[in-house]
C-alpha cells in the first residue's frame, strides 16, 4: 500500500500531510486536519453532508481520495464565515429562513449553495434548487432550505420575491 | 466504510497509463471522476491492488472534430459537456443527457469515459452512445482499438476492454445541424438512474425522416439499440406516423427487468408511454424546424 506526501490549501492555510493511498479527501480534512464541519453522513455519495468546495466546484469529499486533492484549493464551512464572525450570505439565509434543524446535512447544503453563488455567478432559482437535489435533510421538510434558495438566487439577480 | 488498502498511482501520459495497466496483470482499476469507483471501494466491493487515476493525463481531455465525427476525450467532465459549446451546438442530445446525470455535485467530478466505461445499463451516456452508433477508442501496450458501442456492453457493468485497456476518447459520428434531438427518461427522484429511458436523435429532409438512432436505457442487461423503431421510422413521411402504433412495435427489442424499483411490466407500459411521447415532442419539432 502506497503513502504520499500532499499539501493542500484548506481555507487560505496551507496543510501537508503523509497519507495512504485510500483516504478520501473527507477523512483527510476531519481526522488529519481538524475540519469537523465536514459531515459524514453515507460515505457513498448519496446524502451530499460531506460537499466542499474544491478549485471552485462542489464536490462530495467521500467520492475523492485525498491524495487526488494535492495541490488543490478547497473551501470547508468553516472556511466562509468572515474572521469578526459575520456569516456569509448562503449562512444568513439560511439562519433567517429557518433552514436547519438538527444541522447534520447543512455543511453540505451550505458549501453547495456558497459554490453555485460564488465568484459573482448569478444562478438562478431552478439552478439552486436543481443543485440541492444532491443533499438529502430528513428534518426540515426542505421548504426552509428552498425558501434560503430562493432568496439568494433573487439576492443575485436583483430581483424580489 | 472504508477502502481496503491499495497502491496508487497517477500517470501523466496515456503511455504511462497502459504500462501501469499492463503491470499490474489485471489488478488495476482506472479511476477517472469516481463517482461510481469510490462508493465500491468505500463498501470493499471493488478491492484492486493498484487504482491508476488518469485524472492527470492532459490527453484525455478536451473535444476534438475529427472527421467525419466528433471526439469527446474519455476525462472530459460531465460539467463540461453542459456548457461545452461546439457540443451544445453539434451533439445537444449528449448535453440533455448529461443533465439527468447524478447530481450538480457528482457531474462536477463524473466523467464521459467513465460512465461510458461502466456501462450501467440504467445510465444516459452508455445508451446515447448506442443510440448515435459512437464509437469507443481504447489503448493498451500493444495498440489501439475502435470499438463500435453495439459491441462495446455485455452485460450489466460489463464489457468487452481487456483488462490492460484504457478508453481514450468517443467518438460520435456526425449529425446534421438540424437533427432534432430526442430524450426523455422517467426516474423515481431527480439524480436517480431511470426506471425506464429513450435517447437518441432524428433527422427530418422534406417531410420524411430520413435518419434515426435511438436506444433504450434501464430496459435491459445493456443499453438496448430501438432498432424495430428505427427501421419503422426511416423513410416515412411525418404525417404518416403513428407514434403510439412505433411504441407497440418498438417495446418488443427490450428485455426489461423485475427489480425492488419495478417490475418489468411496468417497465414495458412506461416504455411505450415515453416513446410514443418523446417521438410525438420531436416530430412537432421537426414540423417547426
Amino acid at each position: 500500500m502506497s503513502k504520499h506526501h500532499i499539501e493542500v490549501t484548506i481555507n487560505g492555510r496551507r496543510h501537508t500531510a503523509d497519507v495512504e493511498a485510500r483516504i478520501s479527501l473527507s477523512d483527510l480534512l476531519r481526522d488529519n486536519a481538524g475540519y469537523t464541519g465536514v459531515h459524514v453522513g453515507c460515505e457513498h455519495g448519496v446524502c451530499g453532508a460531506c460537499t466542499v468546495i474544491v478549485d471552485g466546484l462542489a464536490v462530495r469529499s467521500c467520492l475523492m481520495l485525498a491524495v487526488q486533492a494535492n495541490g488543490a484549493q478547497i473551501t470547508t464551512v468553516e472556511g466562509l464565515a468572515a474572521e469578526d464572525g459575520t456569516l456569509h450570505p448562503v449562512q444568513q439565509a439560511l439562519l433567517e429562513e429557518h433552514g436547519l434543524q438538527c444541522g447534520f446535512c447543512t455543511p453540505g447544503v451550505v458549501m453547495t449553495l456558497a459554490a453555485l453563488t460564488g465568484n459573482n455567478a448569478k444562478p438562478s432559482e431552478q439552478q439552486l434548487l436543481g443543485a440541492l437535489s444532491g443533499n438529502v435533510c430528513r428534518c426540515t421538510g426542505y421548504q426552509g432550505i428552498r425558501r434560503a434558495a430562493k432568496r439568494l438566487a433573487c439576492a443575485e439577480t436583483g430581483e424580489h420575491a | 466504510m472504508k477502502p481496503a488498502p491499495f497502491d496508487y498511482v497517477a500517470p501523466a501520459t496515456i503511455d504511462e497509463a497502459c504500462a501501469a495497466l499492463a503491470d499490474a496483470g489485471g489488478g488495476a482499476t482506472v479511476i477517472a471522476g469516481g463517482q461510481t469507483l469510490m462508493p465500491l471501494l468505500n463498501l470493499r466491493m471493488s478491492q484492486p491492488f493498484i487504482v491508476v487515476d488518469i485524472n492527470n493525463i492532459a490527453e484525455l481531455k478536451g473535444v476534438s472534430r475529427t472527421p467525419g465525427a466528433i471526439r469527446v476525450g474519455a476525462m472530459l467532465r460531465q460539467y463540461e459537456v453542459l456548457t461545452h459549446e461546439t457540443l451544445q451546438r453539434d451533439l445537444p442530445v449528449l448535453v440533455q443527457a448529461v443533465q439527468h446525470i447524478g447530481h450538480h455535485q457528482t457531474r462536477n467530478r463524473g466523467t464521459v469515459g467513465g460512465s461510458i466505461a461502466l456501462g450501467e445499463p440504467a445510465a444516459e451516456l452508455p445508451a446515447t452512445a448506442v443510440a448515435l452508433n459512437a464509437t469507443i477508442e481504447a489503448r493498451s501496450v500493444s495498440g489501439t482499438r475502435q470499438i463500435s458501442a453495439a459491441d462495446f456492453y455485455l452485460g450489466p457493468y460489463m464489457n468487452s476492454l481487456q483488462p490492460d485497456e484504457l478508453v481514450t476518447g468517443i467518438s460520435f459520428p456526425d449529425w446534421p445541424r438540424n437533427h432534432i434531438p430526442l430524450f426523455r427518461e422517467l426516474a423515481q427522484r431527480p439524480g436517480d438512474f431511470a426506471l425506464v429511458g429513450i435517447v437518441g436523435a432524428l433527422v427530418i429532409d422534406a417531410g420524411k425522416i430520413s435518419r434515426a438512432g435511438l436506444a433504450w436505457f434501464g430496459m435491459g442487461p445493456t443499453p438496448i439499440k430501438a432498432s424495430t423503431a428505427e427501421r419503422m421510422l426511416v423513410g416515412q413521411t411525418l404525417e404518416s406516423i403513428d407514434p403510439q402504433t412505433i411504441a407497440e412495435e418498438a417495446i418488443a427489442d427490450t428485455a426489461p427487468f423485475d427489480d425492488q424499483h419495478a417490475s418489468a411490466e411496468y417497465r414495458r407500459t412506461v416504455g411505450k408511454r415515453i416513446f410514443a411521447s418523446a417521438l410525438r415532442d420531436a416530430l412537432k419539432a421537426g414540423e417547426t424546424a
